[in-house]
């Protein structure tokens, strides 16, 4: 009987310490999007008020007429897209070339590439500043997108997955006559569709939230993305934080969107990565 | 014999495969590096005719002996060794909760792992409105427990608390996933036997938990370290683009940023791009070694 209820009450103590975790992670989320439905004077009032007392919706499209950030909106939207499919396509093959295949001094060349996990990205924008300007794409969405175009880490991730494709099928393949790039496209990434596409969502998101590179190679409105658009805002939106914070909105929502229908798919993607990496 | 040509091309048609990575990294990645090096000796270049006009070592003997740059390591250092322990605390204790039997898991672990995949720029922003001095949400619960309003963005002692705070907040949800993969690894035999030896609670975490985690826990903290050591969006969007009061706030990144992009000191930049290069070098060893011994036992 005592046992019990000292049991109930550690429950009990659990469920508390969880609950105030979760409000705690939650409640900046609710906050923006709360303030971003505010009225200008409520926003300031103090004690604060939770809900709106009316709904103001049209602060979007108030903050959407301050800065073109529907400009930005869609440019993000596009770099996100193009830039995925065109890593998913080079690290795909790769992944391939680099399980599958066969060449002189195959494993020696992915042993460098492995290496050059340990170079942390900030130190390659000076220099990768000076390549892009003498290349003449500054202020391009080339800029954005050709430098990310091969992730080692996720070729490694994805030669992993194709290493456990089992080598009867491919010789099987090979005997129907089937060549490598046909194999490749017909079986190798069917099989592993799922893993393809956990890859591109991760690095959609990472795409999504770039920050500090989109800030150093772009700088006119047409080409900016909305992470940079949302950090100018902040200094011309100066004390309006209802609009401030449907900015900031804009940028979170799709991807809290995209979390709730996938996130189970993430999560398993991360902790794989993250356990294996 | 042209059968034999033939052959000689087609070992190398793999090479094609992962040609266009090969060229991807080489120009964005390995050369860019190997130019940073070279770059931090630079001690007057041309950016407009990317001439390099003389050579030396005056870049590192300038940052090593500039008191912002001792500022941005001092900061960095105090910054990393805040939010790296007390996350992966934080972290243990809630994914321990999590793994216990209870309801809502599922919604739990969704919640936790939000802050992971949401900008770090829009949430600092949002950050920022919670601190806000006056109206922030914040300061207006610590006022029901009667504590005054904190100036946390407007005074150099409350600066960067507030940045640790967020950046904790931040870095909960990896570990957090990480522990429970890990938590959900270790066998329930483990704590039946503990619990036919009547170990409580406490014993059963110090005594299994910790120790059949500890590999994780060491690999959360070196990806820990070697995040937090870049840390410099968190410090722009907090404080609207500055260093954050009297550049209280300023990282060994935010200082690479400045000296490049609004001073234009590509030598000087580089030479503190090669510094915070060594430091995450130091501890990515470290971690290979960690990850070796993981494997041995």
């Amino acid at each position: 009987m005592r046992y019990k209820s000292a049991k109930a009450l550690s429950k009990s103590l659990i469920y508390l310490v969880l609950t105030l975790g979760a409000v705690t992670t939650i409640l900046p989320f609710l906050w923006m999007i709360l303030t971003s439905l505010k009225g200008g004077t409520e926003v300031i009032l103090m004690p604060p008020r939770l809900f709106p007392s009316v709904w103001h919706f049209d602060n979007y499209s108030r903050a959407m007429e301050a800065a073109p950030l529907a400009t930005y909106f869609v440019n993000t939207v596009v770099v996100t897209v193009t830039s995925t499919s065109l890593m998913l396509i080079v690290t795909t093959l790769a992944a391939f070339g680099f399980s599958r295949l066969k060449f002189p001094g195959r494993d020696v060349v992915f042993g460098i590439l492995l290496a050059t996990l340990m170079i942390p990205g900030e130190m390659l924008i000076i220099t990768n500043f000076v390549t892009i300007s003498r290349l003449g794409w500054m202020d391009t969405r080339a800029a954005l997108i050709v430098p990310f175009m091969a992730s080692v880490f996720y070729i490694y991730l994805l030669r992993q997955f194709f290493r456990k494709v089992p080598d009867t099928l491919y010789y099987a393949a090979k005997v129907d006559a089937c060549s490598d790039w046909r194999y490749l496209w017909k079986v190798m990434v069917p099989i592993n569709k799922q893993a393809m596409s956990t890859i591109a969502i991760l690095n959609a998101i990472a795409c999504w939230n770039a920050f500090l590179w989109p800030l150093m190679v772009t700088n006119s409105e047409t080409k900016r993305v909305l992470s940079i658009g949302l950090v100018q805002f902040q200094t011309e939106a100066g004390t309006d934080y209802e609009l401030l914070m449907a900015a900031a909105s804009m940028l979170v929502l799709p991807i809290i969107l995209m979390y709730l229908v996938m996130h189970k798919q993430i999560i398993k993607g991360v902790t794989q990565s993250g356990i294996k990496g | 014999m042209m059968r034999k040509r033939g052959l000689e091309l087609g070992r190398w048609k793999g090479l094609l495969y992962v040609l266009p990575a090969l060229v991807v990294v080489a120009v964005f990645t390995v050369y860019p590096l190997l130019r940073a090096f070279l770059m931090s000796f630079y001690t007057k270049y041309k950016f407009s005719t990317d001439t390099v006009l003389s050579y030396g070592i005056n870049n590192y003997t300038y940052i090593f002996g500039d008191s912002v740059f001792q500022k941005a390591l001092s900061n960095t250092f105090i910054y990393v060794l805040f939010v790296v322990p007390i996350s992966i605390a934080i972290s243990l204790v809630l994914a321990v909760m999590l793994n216990e039997k209870i309801r809502l898991r599922s919604f739990f672990q969704t919640v936790y792992f939000l802050p992971y995949v949401t900008s770090v720029v829009a949430m600092g922003i949002v950050f920022g409105w919670l601190f806000h001095s006056n109206y922030g949400l914040l300061n207006y619960f610590l006022g029901l427990f009667g504590i005054q309003p904190v100036q946390w963005l407007n005074r150099p002692s409350t600066a960067l608390p507030a940045l640790i705070i967020f950046s904790i907040w931040k870095s909960l949800a990896f570990n957090i996933i990480i522990f429970l993969a890990g938590l959900q690894t270790i066998g329930a035999h483990y704590y039946q036997a503990a619990r036919v030896d009547s170990a409580g609670r406490w014993r059963q975490f110090s005594r299994i938990t910790v120790p059949l985690l500890s590999p994780i826990i060491a690999y959360a903290f070196i990806i820990g370290l070697i995040s937090s050591f870049k840390v410099y969006a968190e410090v722009y969007a907090l404080f609207g683009g500055r260093a954050g009061p009297a550049d209280s706030c300023i990282t060994i990144v935010y200082y690479l940023y400045r000296q490049f992009y609004v001073n234009w000191n590509f030598g000087i930049a580089s030479a503190a791009a090669v510094v915070l290069f060594l430091i995450i070098l130091a501890f990515t060893v470290i971690q290979l070694r960690v990850a070796k011994r993981r494997v041995h036992y």
